[in-house]
């Protein structure tokens, strides 16, 4: 059987830019930016009537658009999409609670509490922590230290 | 969603609040350059200003206090992300790392999270502080730590906490959270450097992790014991009915009970996800109750796929049906429950009509694997209407393609032709995206169903009317070997092509098909006065301007088989192959063709021009080489692939040998073993002029050039290596691999090039060298090295090469080359490839130079049978002095120039050195060019002591032999006496060569 795993994760707006970028193997800088871009290419072409599934590259991506972010998550070609598409949901869900009406801006600046919510719920390309509540609760008591 | 993004309009309203609420350093850096629209050189003048002011913070006399150092790393980390350069900073950050407030460490960690690369010389310091912070007992601080090292996944960082990490991940006293971050680090190591972590006491008390009480521990876990259990599924099954157990619990629990891990009224989807996936790591329970307790659960599962929904939101839908999907994937894989397999069919069938396009889509990707069942493949054909429509109708391309991929599945003798139609009908229209694989997949489904030809025909030429850009050579070299073969078609065949060509403007590719065809069967239609032979040159030649030369040449072949079909046509032809446009052309193939055919055509008797032009004998039957091509694209229709082999012309107008083998191997209509190389060999003869029996064809092959290595997995060490150290091994569409080794004495070296051919990297590319059967580690030793300090670079970017070393020790003599085994995944797909590598004896001959009396001497000493090798093999094309000269000393051995009294014989000599004995050896190779040389009695080896020696030789001899023959002449049925005689020293640990032993 096929190990499946998270490849990447990015955030981005509209115009390309990218928001939070997080990835769970090891590609050069180039690589990188050259993948940023064909997300985006690949996924703003795509209107509402079309799946939250593109297939890319030798992976797919899942990704779902809320306002003007597009939420990306690169995966396996035979993993569980519907599985990932609520895992972004989910991982929206609990930033805009931990945020109070989060918008992109709120990702912008701080940037250093995305990373860290991320690392609670995504670790290692896997899915960490899935109950919004135990998720919100470490983050406050980490915000608490601030 | 309750999620509401301030989309970009509203950002200027919220600015005002901003200004206060963010930090105003950040702000003014990045609302002056977005918002006062700066220009990109502004911009950068103005991070750069700021980047000075940090530098000279971190550099000014007055140490900063934490906060300050916070403050500027988070600034220059804001800068990276903004997609600036930045190049200090390091050391401040890993200075927070040892701070006590937890902005600070957080800040350092992510900083070297996203910043730090696994190589730099920092790591020990790095490493430093996550040791402590690992031992602080403060769970946050151990989060951070964790999350860090599984960001980086370093081999450093692995060689520094695999072992520690499995003790706090089962210790009683960790916390939950700590325990979660734990599991997943240990599988970033366990996935980066697996032979660092090391099964232990550890394992056992993992697998009950799956029983924790805390669901996120188990959510976390659980991807960790699936890694483990895919890799060592023995020692982790134990696993599988805790799963069971677990999986039953969440699936029986009412929307409510699970609390915080119910995700609109599922409970634990994600968790009941990673559990049927874990389960997919093993075939089903052998204990009865176990077992049936796992059906009940997917029963459970596809009933509540019927309930109602207890919400209308998405998200609990999405939640259900990740569950839903990932069972049927189980109920896939066991392939044992005909019941399962057909609710599970049913219920996609349901989706297939479903209004959301995403669960269309899937439906049709599952569905895909469940027509690959027999208990549910005809379950699945009786949604072809729909996938049809949908084929039809569905607005998003890759939805359209699992449809395709779906067709192709479910195809079977009984609905081939509606599917082949409808796919024929959609590729007049369809993407060009997936054109080409369309063509492979209604060439292919047209084949293998086809109940009478003339339906595989017409689909064949219809595929080339409609997409004749997107017909590959494999297609209509296929459609051509089966007529060829299949003398109830011949005649059909000709009368549609020779319709088709009518068309005013037809695909090359007809053409192709159409000369080819008419060539060989014209004379089947050649009664009709609407056909007859010159209507049918005239058609032919009407198109010749219009092609590429490849087809001209094709054409010129066809002209010169119309001769002898249809001797009335002789005179025209003859006429236009005397025209200068062809007589003269500049291209030297079309240039040489029309003068040969033009000369064979003049002064050839009847008899013999029917004779070289012959109809061409049935190809031998194989695998056709579509199915092949198609396994090579990606794309979930395409079945899992074994390697194959050759491509395109380079590979079909090979070298001058493989051309002639497989022509010579057409015209006797016997397949050789030789020539059964690859399933595209056969088509080779096809892809030239048609060339029959006579060898005048024969050389036309050989203009391409020297073919391209190749090597399918069962081939022996390429023939090609027993005498060069350097060239390419193995290659095909994904990969080349090269090879360059040195050998001194006992010992060799050997550098592998592995060379990414596509665009797309290779994922989990693995090597590994092992020796077969008699060839054990105490004969030869083969220790790969790499030249990175990574065991092996999981990684192979598109267009990359990776390097390996392989240091070999030839402990004593032996027979079997040692196996290079290469794994990675494509495409999704698994590649494997193994091949022997060229590893022989010989290669560790050290020259050693007699003079003429020393020679005989010692050749009459060694004079017991078992002293003496005898090989008397066909030189298979002829043999040139200096080519066999090059081959004896590429064997390793000294050529020694006037020894023998007669001129014609070579020999040599040499010394085989191996660690515990040395072999001498004396070689004589008597070319007899009068082919007289009765084979004396094999050699017999009834040696006890010896055996050894007689092995190597053997083996040796068995290897010279097949480069000797791999000379490029034409000359047949000469032969090649080879006599080697041999003595043994066995190597005395203080005196070297010392004792004979004979």
């Amino acid at each position: 059987m096929q190990l499946k795993q998270i490849r990447f994760i990015l955030i981005q707006n509209r115009a390309g830019k990218t928001r939070l970028a997080k990835w769970y193997m090891q590609f050069d800088d180039d690589e990188k930016q050259k993948l940023i871009e064909e997300v985006h290419a690949v996924v703003t072409v795509r209107d509402a009537k079309h799946t939250n599934f593109v297939e890319f590259r030798n992976f797919k991506i899942i990704y779902r658009r809320y306002a003007g972010l597009y939420f990306c998550i690169c995966v396996d070609v035979t993993d569980n999409n519907l599985a990932y598409l609520e895992g972004i949901h989910n991982f929206v869900e609990v930033l805009n609670e931990y945020f109070h009406n989060v918008c992109e801006l709120d990702l912008v600046f701080n940037f250093y509490k995305v990373y860290t919510v991320v690392d609670e719920m995504f670790l290692a390309g896997e899915i960490r922590e899935t109950s919004q509540t135990k998720v919100l609760k470490q983050l406050l008591m980490l915000q608490s230290l601030e | 969603s309750r999620a509401g993004f301030t989309g970009p309009e509203n950002l200027s309203r919220v600015n005002l609040v901003l200004v206060k609420h963010y930090s105003q350093t950040l702000y003014t850096l990045y609302i002056r350059s977005v918002y006062h629209n700066l220009s990109k050189e502004a911009e950068i003048k103005r991070i750069n200003k700021e980047l000075a002011n940090i530098r000279s913070k971190f550099k000014g006399d007055k140490a900063l206090d934490g906060y300050s150092k916070k403050k500027y790393v988070c600034k220059l980390l804001f800068i990276f992300l903004l997609g600036h350069d930045i190049d200090f900073g390091h050391m401040e950050a890993v200075n927070l790392l040892s701070s006590n407030k937890y902005t600070e460490k957080q800040i350092g960690y992510l900083f070297i999270s996203v910043l730090v690369n696994s190589n730099s010389e920092l790591i020990r310091l790095i490493n430093n502080a996550i040791k402590n912070d690992l031992s602080s007992r403060n769970p946050t601080f151990m989060c951070l730590a964790l999350h860090c090292i599984a960001n980086v996944g370093s081999r450093e960082m692995a060689e520094a906490f695999a072992g520690e990490i499995p003790r706090i991940l089962v210790a009683g006293d960790t916390m939950d959270s700590v325990k979660q971050s734990a599991a997943l680090c240990l599988l970033r190591l366990y996935k980066a450097s697996p032979d660092l972590v090391l099964m232990g006491e550890w394992t056992s008390r993992v697998v009950h992790l799956l029983n924790d009480q805390h669901m996120g521990v188990v959510t976390a876990a659980i991807s960790l014991i699936t890694c483990l259990s895919s890799k060592n599924p023995d020692e982790f099954k134990t696993c599988v009915s805790l799963a069971v157990s677990r999986l039953s619990r969440i699936v029986s629990s009412a929307s409510t009970d699970l609390q915080d891990y119910t995700y609109y009224f599922v409970p634990a989807p994600w968790l009941s996800c990673k559990l049927l996936r874990l389960l997919q790591c093993y075939p089903p329970p052998e204990d009865g109750a176990v077992k049936g307790r796992l059906v009940e659960c997917l029963e459970t599962i596809l009933n509540k796929a019927q309930e109602p929904p207890k919400s209308k939101k998405v998200q609990h839908s999405n939640a259900k049906n990740a569950i839903l999907f990932e069972a049927i994937s189980l109920i896939i894989h066991y392939d044992s429950e005909p019941n399962l397999l057909v609710r599970a069919c049913n219920q996609l069938g349901q989706f297939l009509q479903h209004r959301e396009t995403n669960l269309r889509y899937l439906a049709l990707e599952s569905m895909c694997t469940l027509a690959s069942s027999e208990f549910s493949h005809e379950a699945v054909k009786t949604h072809i209407e729909t996938v049809i429509n949908a084929l039809k109708t569905e607005r998003d391309v890759s939805v359209r393609q699992r449809a395709a991929d779906l067709l192709y599945a479910m195809c079977d003798r009984s609905n081939a032709k509606q599917i082949v139609a409808e796919m024929l009908s959609y590729l007049e229209t369809a993407d060009y995206s997936i054109r080409e694989e369309m063509v492979l997949k209604v060439a292919i489904l047209a084949e293998k169903y086809a109940v009478d030809y003339s339906w595989y025909v017409d689909t064949i030429l219809n595929l080339i009317r409609i997409a004749g850009d997107y017909v590959s050579e494999e297609v209509w070299y296929r459609v051509i070997q089966i007529v060829i073969n299949r003398d109830d078609v011949q005649g059909y065949a000709a009368k549609t092509v020779f319709e088709a060509l009518q068309a005013p403007a037809c695909h090359e590719n007809m053409v192709k098909v159409g000369g080819y065809i008419l060539g060989e069967f014209g004379n089947l239609i050649a009664g009709d006065p609407r056909s007859s032979p010159l209507v049918q040159f005239n058609l032919l030649h009407s198109k010749f301007h219009l092609c590429s030369v490849p087809t001209r040449a094709l054409l010129l072949s066809a002209y010169i088989k119309f001769i002898n079909l249809f001797p009335e046509t002789k005179a025209t032809i003859q006429e236009v192959l005397r025209s200068d446009s062809q007589i003269r052309n500049s291209d030297v193939e079309l240039q040489q063709r029309a003068v040969e055919y033009l000369k064979l055509s003049s002064i050839a008797s009847t008899d013999v021009l029917a004779t070289v032009l012959e109809e061409m004998p049935p190809f031998p039957e194989r695998e056709s080489s579509i199915l092949a091509k198609l396994k090579k694209k990606k794309g979930p229709g395409a079945v899992s692939v074994e390697l194959e082999d050759g491509k395109e012309r380079g590979e079909l107008n090979g070298g001058a040998d493989r051309g002639g083998e497989a022509a010579i191997a057409a015209s006797n209509s016997t397949p050789s073993p030789s020539s059964d190389l690859l399933g595209l060999r056969s088509a080779a003869p096809v892809g030239g002029p048609a060339p029959s029996a006579g060898s005048l064809l024969v050389d036309v092959f050989s203009e391409a050039g020297s073919a391209p290595p190749s090597a399918a997995s069962e081939d022996p060490a390429p023939p090609l290596f027993v005498c060069k150290n350097n060239g390419v091994l193995f290659e095909n569409q994904l990969l080349q691999i090269g090879i360059k080794s040195e050998y001194r004495q006992n010992l060799g070296r050997m550098y592998l090039f592995y060379g990414n051919k596509t665009s797309v990297q290779f994922v989990s590319f693995t090597t590994t060298v092992s020796c077969p059967g008699e060839l054990q580690s105490h004969i030869l030793k083969c220790i790969p090295s790499l030249t990175h300090t990574k065991p092996v670079e999981p990684l192979v970017e598109g267009g990359a090469q990776v390097q390996q070393v392989i240091n070999i020790e030839c402990l004593t003599d032996f027979v079997d080359a040692p196996l290079l085994n290469i794994k990675f995944r494509y495409g999704g797909a698994l590649q494997n490839i193994t091949l022997k590598l060229p590893v022989t004896i010989n290669k560790f001959f050290q020259p050693t130079e007699m003079a003429a009396a020393d020679f005989f001497q010692r050749w009459k000493q060694l004079s017991q049978p078992q002293q003496e090798a005898q090989k008397i093999f066909k030189a298979s094309h002829g043999m040139d002095t200096e080519v066999l000269k090059a081959k004896l000393l590429g064997l390793g051995t000294a050529l020694l120039e006037n020894v023998d009294p007669n001129p014609e014989n070579y020999v040599c000599a040499g010394v085989i050195q191996t660690k515990i004995q040395q072999v001498g050896c004396l070689l004589r190779l008597e070319p007899n060019a009068q082919a007289q040389v009765a084979p004396p009695p094999p050699p017999t080896h009834t040696h006890t002591h010896t055996h050894l020696c007689a092995h190597a030789l053997d083996s040796h001899t068995a290897s010279v032999c097949p480069s000797l023959c791999g000379s490029h002449c034409i000359t047949h049925c000469t032969h090649l006496h080879v006599i080697t005689r041999y003595c043994i020293y066995v190597k005395d640990p203080h005196r070297v060569g010392s004792s004979k032993s004979h």
